[in-house]
């Protein structure tokens, strides 16, 4: 029987039969379907999808004239950084690397950003990010983000002042773990607006909120809040990328514009998002590690092809290790990425990644 | 994108599906989705127009590298006398008719009075 060598997951490799692909594709897309109530892949989407998975190239792409944008996430910590940002550990400082994506690697924009990456650590040092950011925008030519995370778990105990909800709610304090985490996103979109606007008046082409809702939908909130008063005071971008498929109700009651956000999908995120008068989304599909590559990119663009569909502004799905059908594992073989990248732009019908 | 090295990551989705940046118009198309909030197809063809060109060579990286040089609003590789940076980005924003908020402010600062 013939087999097909391709990926789990977690980036192990795999030999699979055409059958067992198929089933995989097809036990994918239902998935996603099921869980986000969207329909599933057309049957010429799972062929394609087959066809993918089953061609013997190592680097697949998409059809010439269907290339897409790419904005990164994360600046150049992959370049400088160590491993908890997949960083190779090369001794080139920002400006330098950011050069290097420009001009060696042909990336259409770009961002600055701190290696801790999140807003509040920002604050304090928000001079020294300007003066890296104005160094930068005026060597460059690509648009130039600043990005960072909300991150509210940073705003709660041991590391900020506000209860920490992990603790609270197994002690039974659910209206306590909610006014603290109320409280932690006034103070959180506070940092956001204020660092956002800092570099506006630096010049910076856009801003950018990462992996959003991390702490859940208190933190989804505080970054809708911070979209709207800086889509409304300033000529940022905004850029809203999120952290997960699903928002976490550790809060479970609030609200946006009368949507309550807890439990919401990319295809519902994205109207909130574009209500709050962002310029682009990106969305996030969680990898399962323990299924098949196959499964995980027919899951993933099936919940992104609807987002698409259900958006006015610009998709950028997210196709990091760990999201977007990519294999959660320190080094994402590259013919995984490459399928996956062409599924997002041929299936998912996204703008960018 | 995502998180991930720079050779599984950026080089890798770069080469499957990415428009090329300044090897190509990957930067303009990207401005119209920035500025406008245009989705790709409409910001492609608003880009095509202003450069008098197809849709498809805007990934054309001779098409782009030959009309980026005529236009100078900087070139891939490094060419003596191009323009860079502000330089690059101020003809970019004449050229597409939009505002780049570092060009004005460098423009404000070159002609304020003293």
């Amino acid at each position: 029987m013939t087999t097909y060598r391709t990926r789990m997951g977690d980036g192990h490799a795999v030999e699979m039969s055409a059958d067992e692909l198929r089933r995989d594709i097809d036990a994918g897309t239902e998935e996603a379907a099921d869980r986000g109530k969207i329909p599933a892949l057309t049957e010429s989407e799972r062929d394609y999808l087959f066809d993918l998975f089953t061609s013997p190239a190592r680097v697949v792409g998409v059809e010439q004239g269907h290339e897409v944008i790419l904005t990164d996430d994360g600046s150049v910590n992959a370049l400088y950084g160590a491993q908890s940002s997949s960083g190779v550990g090369v001794p080139v400082s920002r400006e330098m690397g950011i050069r290097v994506y420009e001009r060696a690697f042909s990336m259409d924009t770009m961002e600055v950003g701190h290696p801790d990456y999140s807003y509040k650590p920002v604050k304090p040092i928000v001079a020294l990010e300007q003066q890296c950011l104005e160094s930068v925008l005026a060597a460059t030519i690509i648009p130039m983000y600043y990005g960072a995370m909300p991150n509210l778990a940073l705003y709660a105990k041991p590391d900020g002042p506000f209860g920490n909800p992990a603790d609270l709610m197994p002690q039974g304090k659910i209206a306590e773990a909610r006014e603290a985490q109320e409280e932690a996103a006034e103070v959180c979109r506070r940092d956001m607006v204020y660092v956002a606007r800092k570099m506006a008046e630096s010049g910076a082409d856009g801003i950018n909120f990462d992996t959003t809702a991390s702490a859940g939908d208190a933190e989804f909130l505080a970054t809708l809040q911070a979209v709207e008063e800086l889509a409304k005071t300033t000529d940022l971008s905004i850029e809203v990328g999120m952290a997960a498929e699903f928002v976490l109700g550790m809060h479970g009651k609030v609200t946006y514009d009368g949507v309550r956000l807890a439990g919401l999908y990319p295809h519902q995120q994205v109207k909130l998002v574009e209500k709050a008068g962002a310029h682009v989304f990106g969305p996030v599909v969680n990898t399962n590690t323990r299924r098949s590559s196959a499964w995980n990119v027919s899951r993933a663009v099936t919940f992104v092809k609807a987002c698409s569909e259900a958006a006015t502004i610009p998709v950028h799905a997210n196709v990091g290790i760990g999201v977007g059908g990519v294999p959660m594992c320190e080094t994402p073989p590259v013919s995984m990425v490459t399928r996956a990248s062409a599924a997002m732009v041929e299936i998912g019908r996204v703008d960018g990644l | 994108m995502g998180s991930g090295d720079p050779f599984g990551m950026p080089v890798s989705h770069a080469l499957a599906s990415g428009m090329g940046g300044i090897r190509t118009a990957g930067d303009l198309v990207a401005r119209m989705q920035l500025h406008r909030k245009m989705r790709l197809p409409e910001a492609k063809r608003y880009v095509a127009e202003k450069l008098k060109v197809s849709s498809i060579d805007l990934s054309d990286e001779v098409a782009m590298r030959e009309l980026r040089e005529e236009l100078d609003i900087g070139v891939i590789t490094s060419v003596p006398g191009a323009a860079r940076g502000l330089a690059a980005k101020a003809r970019i924003a004449r050229l597409l008719e939009i505002e780049i908020a570092s060009v004005r402010i460098h423009q404000g600062k070159a002609e304020a009075g003293f």
